[in-house]
């Protein structure tokens, strides 16, 4: 089989599987799985309305994965993408406090920029650890996440609460409404679709140009296929790893940044929990990247996917009263298909090469027969 | 204020909250400590631990049994478990990430059933704390120790079976072996994925359990009622040095901290924005002994997360 048609063939079949067991939960829960799927669907991608919601809902899942597509091509695997957005989020939150009064045109780059500092920096520690100290990134990363959410629980519920909250005695943890001049701009009218939106797709490709199109990106690239080999060929190995996790942490943080000022509210709102920030974009984020292939632009059509799944679950919800909790669900199960999958491939992958390879030398053999009977033609004649 | 806190009273309840706080960490702990003896990395811990913990809710919710609750998290673990191993042993899947898969899967479907079967968290028969004859009566040590529920005394016990177990059974043994070199187990006749399935089995199992110990020891359910405990459980075995005691002891310090923190809350010596500052000092403590523990490397599995099979 063809290798590319491999690439793709298996992680439809793996979303087809999950989508399958779904469909027998809601089943054993009572409900008609068509019907849900329909109202999923027509929910994700119906209408206009819907596509813009599905292309918000993407935004975070793809800066996440672009991120996750840098990382673990320099095998680093992040998982402190929580944490990440948190921190980018909190970065911007504080900047744009501080200037409120900046113009949008100088306000919202700096706020992207602010965001891209605060992921970069929480995914620069990780990534020192990891090359000058080998701490475990899993580990490092998974106790950042928890760091990263306590810091905007305190932040929010005592420095950089909403004055009116404290006023009015109800102290939500939720900032004030933040200066208009950092909102992001509607591009559709009557939408929900962002400037956010051009900007992840516009990271996608400056990291798949990062990645193919620059000696650093070959040099993560090298790093991640063969650190041994990479540190013989006399490329900074550790440098790499603290480089890639610094830019898989930066994109995460503009996420969290463009969470915040696409958000309805225009302001950073904690529930205590980092989920109820990020809405698992941090791993959510990992699913749309490894169904991309690892591949940023390829993450561009996966998270477009998955965000889609993501807001359909919610009109499922409405329509035959399933939770939408079973998206997540799902997103689960396509992870460990996929990877329980690239087995499968990589043996389909060896087998075709056999098979091409015993076709090369049968054809070499016969063409070997030929002229060996030529000769004898030869000496006969 | 302060001096509120330092009362014998107050710190020797506090002392015992922690220990009882950190009985969930330190069962699924120990469990996740079993598959990495063996080279086995199971990230989706909390995931497990999420599943373990709705129906161990559901289970007491119905019947009213506690004992049925801890069994059906058992359970439910070991599915999790026969899962898990079919997915890294079979397949050969990437462990770190298989292990996101089946945390998201765990996160959602525990959400799902919640909303789908129950709705409200509704109240469920807590443990009650069953205080050991004699020891229990020792002056400030007996509420610190021996004034717990059973699942907390069968924490501890466990941790000096599992210490047994690893090292001085034959099966402790092939999980050493098969966790270092698994080639050279393999030539003796071990069977790595055998040994390792079980490992996967019993480590899953034990996160199941931890679920249930804890939705049954809060009394209620929420939506991620765990938030991110099975994750804390992988980092405590690494700052554990894969040993029971490690694990046991990395456990106490994050119960202890937690129970400390909530008390200052509760005396109103630190604000709520303080305390929760003031949570992220087990979390900040585990990235530094990271640091230092990582030095030592020849604690951890050689063959961690690597799969084995004889092809090569």
């Amino acid at each position: 089989m063809n290798h590319r048609l491999s690439g793709l063939l298996i992680p439809a079949a793996a979303v087809v599987a999950a989508l399958l067991i779904g469909a027998l939960m809601i089943l054993a829960l009572g409900a008609n799985p068509v019907d849900g799927y329909r109202e999923l669907f027509i929910g994700a991608f119906g209408s206009g309305d819907a596509l813009a919601d599905t292309a918000v809902r993407a935004m975070p899942l793809l800066l996440v994965g672009v991120g996750i597509c840098v990382a673990f091509r320099a095998k680093v695997i992040n998982i402190g993408g929580e944490g990440q957005i948190i921190a980018g989020a909190l970065v911007s939150t504080v900047t744009v406090l501080v200037v409120p009064g900046l113009p949008s045109l100088i306000l919202i780059p700096l706020v992207l920029v602010a965001g891209m500092i605060g992921g970069g920096f929480w995914g620069a520690i990780p990534g020192a650890l990891k090359a000058y100290l080998s701490v475990n990134e899993i580990l490092s990363t998974i106790m950042l996440n928890i760091v990263a959410v306590q810091i905007m629980n305190y932040l929010l519920r005592d420095p950089l609460i909403d004055p009116e909250e404290i006023e009015r005695g109800t102290r939500i943890p939720q900032t004030e409404r933040l200066s208009e001049n950092a909102d992001l701009p509607i591009l559709l009218d009557g939408t929900r679709l962002h400037l956010g939106v051009v900007v992840a797709v516009m990271a996608a490709v400056v990291a798949w140009a990062f990645l193919w199109r620059t000696t650093i990106g070959f040099k993560v690239r090298a790093v991640g296929q063969n650190p041994a080999a990479a540190g013989y060929a006399g490329m900074p190995v550790k440098r790499m790893t603290l480089l890639a996790l610094t830019y898989s942490g930066a994109m995460c943080g503009l996420a969290g940044a463009v969470l915040v000022f696409g958000s309805q509210s225009h302001r950073l709102i904690t529930d205590g929990s980092s989920a109820g920030f990020t809405g698992s974009a941090g791993f959510n984020g990992i699913v749309a990247a490894l169904f991309g292939g690892l591949h940023p632009l390829w993450t561009i059509p996966s998270s477009f996917l998955f965000g889609g799944l993501l807001v359909g679950a919610n009109a499922m919800q409405r329509a035959i009263q399933i939770p939408s909790a079973l998206a997540v669900g799902l997103n689960g199960l396509v992870v460990v298909f996929v990877v329980s999958s690239n087995r499968i491939r990589d043996r389909m992958r060896q087998r075709s090469e056999l098979a091409a390879a015993a076709r090369a030398l049968a054809r070499r053999e016969a063409e070997d027969e030929q002229h060996t009977d030529d000769i004898g033609g030869k000496v006969v004649a | 204020m302060m001096s509120e806190f330092f009362t014998t009273s107050v710190l020797i309840a506090t002392f015992a909250a922690g220990v009882r706080l950190a009985m969930p960490f330190l069962l699924a702990a120990l469990g996740e400590t079993m598959g990495q003896r063996s080279g086995v990395l199971n990230l989706g811990v909390d995931g497990v631990m999420l599943l373990g913990a709705f129906f161990a809710y559901w289970t007491v919710l119905e019947t009213d049994s506690r004992l049925g609750g801890v069994m059906v998290g058992l359970l439910v673990g070991l599915l999790m478990g026969v899962l898990y191993a079919v997915v890294t042993l079979v397949f050969q899947a990437e462990q770190g990430i298989s292990g996101i898969g089946i945390f998201l899967f765990g996160l959602g479907m525990s959400e799902l059933l919640f909303q789908e079967l129950v709705g409200t968290p509704l109240p469920i028969s807590a443990f009650t704390e069953t205080k050991i004859p004699i020891l229990g009566d020792i002056p400030w040590l007996g509420e610190m120790f021996f004034t717990h529920s059973p699942l907390v005394y069968a924490a501890i016990v466990l941790v000096f079976i599992l210490t047994w177990v690893i090292n001085s059974t034959t099966f402790g043994l092939n999980v050493r072996a098969v966790g270092e070199n698994p080639e050279a187990a393999d030539s003796l006749g071990v069977s790595v994925n055998r040994t390792r399935a079980i490992t996967i089995v019993i480590g899953n199992s034990l996160a199941g359990v931890a679920g249930a110990a804890l939705t049954i020891e809060l009394g209620t359910f929420q939506n991620n009622l765990t938030n991110g405990i099975g994750f804390i459980a992988v980092a405590l075995v690494y700052f554990g040095a894969w040993r029971p005691f490690g694990v046991l002891a990395g456990s106490l310090l994050y119960g202890l901290v937690t129970a400390t923190v909530t008390q200052l809350k509760v005396l109103d010596i630190v604000s709520g924005a303080t305390a929760s500052l003031a949570t992220t000092a087990p979390a900040v403590l585990t990235v530094i002994a990271l640091a230092v523990i990582a030095r030592r490397t020849a604690d951890q599995p050689a063959a961690l997360t690597v799969p084995f099979s004889r092809s090569g």
